[in-house]
């Protein structure tokens, strides 16, 4: 290792977890701190371990919970799909069997394995997290390295806590000046995918930098990182600093005493040199920003939401026009329609990208009061139990049933259609997810992608709506923004309390 | 996964080329939670005809397959291998292989050995000659061999080693386990641990 080379954070994480380095092009072999399971890409990764006689080495540093196949009401009862109910069987058993931690529907530490790793204090800056999950890249809001494995890789974790692998590229994005208010991170990160494509960023790790990134909360920091894997990257990170400091102090597993102070001492060193040289660089304008929307079936296709469906025929490229004209076809969208004026039958908040405390505040300031729109069904989905606990503290699930919305119990929830909830074909739905693809929320079903305040002001108005539209109500807006701001600062300590 | 040299066994002969890994194991078997029990699913479209090949009495405990070109394109799906290794084959001939399911291959002990298409025929001959013959596939020599026939066959370097080895991707990392003992040894005190609080 050239330790007196410039570095980024992304090149140090790196070089701090290589247990063997690879020669004549044979790919590293790198530790991995924390590895997360659940119960759709393990069942086959655990019966090979099986099969070899292997024994899982760290079950101390492997954590499972149900997510992607669990309902989101009736918990109490038997899962009715049977698919489902015999991957979480599966898991159950395995956990049992290799001495596994497992979070079970039920548990009050149960949830979305992207929420539950950052809220218990496992996820930490400058650490290997992998997953058996593309939206592992959540993690690296952290100053993590976090990356999606497939399931062969899952079964070399669990039997040798490493992985080869070949070093990423990295990529600077930086997001410089102050967002307005009602723009928050997921508009940030759906005008990124919007600028680079959905292939932009193959073969990268992105490092989020700028002012702008700086002052979101690790919410935000999240939903960024979270979608990084939209852009086609391997993983998205954010230095660490202070937020990240002040939202890990004090979690069930973050370090404490001494071990707290050599903790921070170290994570301050996880910043990119001075000098580093990235292998590209892209750059955002933050205060041009508006609330963003999808309008196609990659989460590329988008625009500001006061701009219309665009039209096809204006693109060049042959791939690229054919691409958006069976998208809009799909979506039953006219080219040149204000997108503000398309009406949505749902509104999904939820998933790994934004059902964290945070997201639930933003979505309820802007409700608070209000009545959902005619004719438009509102789930509400907690990324985790704990979250829901914290949310229902707070008088989140009563604004949420008098607004006429459904308050759901913990999980992927209508992120995919692996679960009871959801769309019909046909429907047209307004979400906080991350993939708006063909079919996603459910077969025939359309997806609008969407931050937190979108979500909530489509709900009441029906239509495609930002909290700027709901001009009726203009000191809402302001309340809105305020506990989107805020929420950073009283997180930390509400959140801990339960 | 054991270490391969020479398999002898029964060869049975697929004389169609382009079998993609769709036929080799339909979606519908994706959805199971295991590694193993595949052999009811292996060209589970083709078994329901009575004729197919390996439905014939004089190729039954078959470990070879001798098949057409482009075996194992499309999907990448690592249930191929597990089928055909689950159903019996050790190796399995070609003239040309989909990339994706040649590295599975290897990784899993199956043998993917690529043949001239010429081979490939001279060795369904001699098959048809006398139906439910051994035939024999020699990793050391690099040769299939038939009654007086010895034909040769192409593998990388280094997937042939890891057969010989009797490697998969986790042994072979399990190779450096001095390396990942000691570096466990060095790890921060405050690194994650799931462990419940207490
Ligand atoms: S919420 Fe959606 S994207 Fe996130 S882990 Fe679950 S299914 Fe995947």
């Amino acid at each position: 290792m050239a330790e007196s080379r410039s570095l980024t954070l992304a090149e140090k994480v790196w070089n701090d977890h290589l247990v063997v380095e690879g020669t004549d092009g044979a790919p590293d072999l790198l530790y991995i701190d924390l590895h997360l399971v659940h119960e759709v890409t393990s069942p086959q990764a655990f019966d090979g371990l099986r099969l070899a006689g292997r024994p899982v080495r760290r079950p101390d540093l492997t954590i499972a919970t149900e997510d992607h196949n669990t309902p989101t009401r009736g918990i109490n009862l038997p899962i009715a799909d049977l698919t489902s109910r015999t991957q979480i069987d599966t898991l159950r058993s395995n956990a049992r069997e290799f001495g596994i931690r497992l979070h079970s529907l039920g548990d009050v530490e149960q949830g979305i394995v992207h929420v539950v790793g950052p809220q218990l204090g496992l996820t930490m800056p400058g650490i290997t997290v992998v997953c058996g999950d593309s939206h592992t890249s959540t993690h690296g809001a952290f100053g993590a390295m976090a990356f999606g494995i497939g399931t062969s890789e899952v079964e070399h974790v669990l039997a040798t806590q490493t992985l080869p692998l070949k070093a990423f590229k990295t990529m600077a994005i930086t997001v410089e000046g102050t967002l307005r208010p009602g723009v928050t991170a997921k508009d940030i990160i759906l005008a990124v995918i919007a600028q680079i494509g959905t292939g932009g960023g193959q073969g990268y790790v992105l490092e989020y930098r700028g002012s702008a990134i700086r002052s979101l909360s690790m919410e935000g920091r999240m939903t960024i990182c979270n979608m990084s894997i939209e852009a086609g990257a391997r993983a998205g990170m954010v230095a660490p600093d202070q937020t990240t400091f002040d939202y890990l102090e004090g979690r069930p597993h973050a370090p404490a005493g001494d071990d707290w102070t050599e903790a921070v001492a170290y994570w301050k060193t996880l910043q990119t040199d001075e000098g580093a040289v990235f292998d590209a660089e892209v750059f955002l304008d933050a205060d041009a920003l508006e609330p963003f929307v999808t309008w196609g079936t990659n989460p590329g296709q988008g625009v500001s939401l006061s701009e219309n469906v665009p039209d096809p025929s204006g693109i060049l490229d042959a791939n690229d026009r054919a691409t958006a004209e069976r998208a809009l076809e799909y979506m039953a969208l006219e080219a040149g329609t204000p997108m503000k004026q398309i009406a949505v039958d749902a509104v999904f908040m939820g998933s790994c990208t934004n059902s964290r405390i945070e997201d639930l505040r933003a979505f309820a300031s802007v409700i608070k009061g209000q009545k959902k729109a005619d004719g438009v069904r509102v789930m509400v989905v907690p990324g985790s139990a704990r979250v829901r606990i914290e949310a229902e503290a707070e008088g989140i699930d009563r604004i949420v049933t008098e607004f006429g919305a459904e308050w759901r119990f913990a999980g992927c929830s209508m992120c995919l259609g692996m679960n009871p909830d959801q769309l019909a074909p046909g429907e047209r739905c307004a979400s906080t997810s991350n993939r708006n693809f063909e079919g996603r929320q459910g077969k025939g079903g359309r997806t609008h992608l969407v931050s937190p305040l979108v979500a909530a002001a489509t709900a009441i108005r029906g239509t495609l709506s930002s909290p700027w539209d709901l001009v009726e109500a203009p000191e809402l807006v302001a309340t809105s923004l305020a506990a989107t701001s805020l929420a950073s600062t009283s997180l930390a300590s509400t959140s801990k309390a339960v | 996964m054991e270490a391969v040299s020479v398999i002898t066994g029964i060869a049975a002969p697929l004389a169609r080329s382009n079998v993609d890994t769709d036929q080799i194991i339909p979606a519908v078997f994706l959805k199971r939670v295991t590694k193993t029990g595949f052999e009811d699913a292996l060209f589970h479209g083709w078994r329901q005809d009575p004729d197919f090949v390996l439905n014939q009495p004089e190729y039954a405990g078959a470990k070879v397959l001798v098949a057409g070109p482009d075996f194992g394109t499309g999907s990448s799906r690592e249930h191929a291998v597990w089928a055909l290794r689950d159903f019996g084959f050790e190796a399995v001939l070609s003239s040309r292989f989909g990339d994706i399911f040649r590295g599975n291959s290897g990784k899993q002990g199956l043998l993917a050995a690529q043949l001239t298409e010429g081979d490939i025929e001279r060795l369904w001959a001699a098959i048809d000659e006398q139906p439910g013959r051994e035939l024999s596939v020699d990793l050391t020599t690099k040769t299939v061999s038939v009654g007086s026939l010895t034909v040769p066959f192409d593998i990388d370097d280094y997937t042939r080693w890891r057969l010989l080895e009797g490697l998969d991707d986790i042994g072979l990392t399990l190779r450096s386990e001095a390396e990942i003992t000691e570096f466990e040894s060095r790890r921060h005190s405050w690194r994650p641990k799931t462990l419940p609080v207490k």
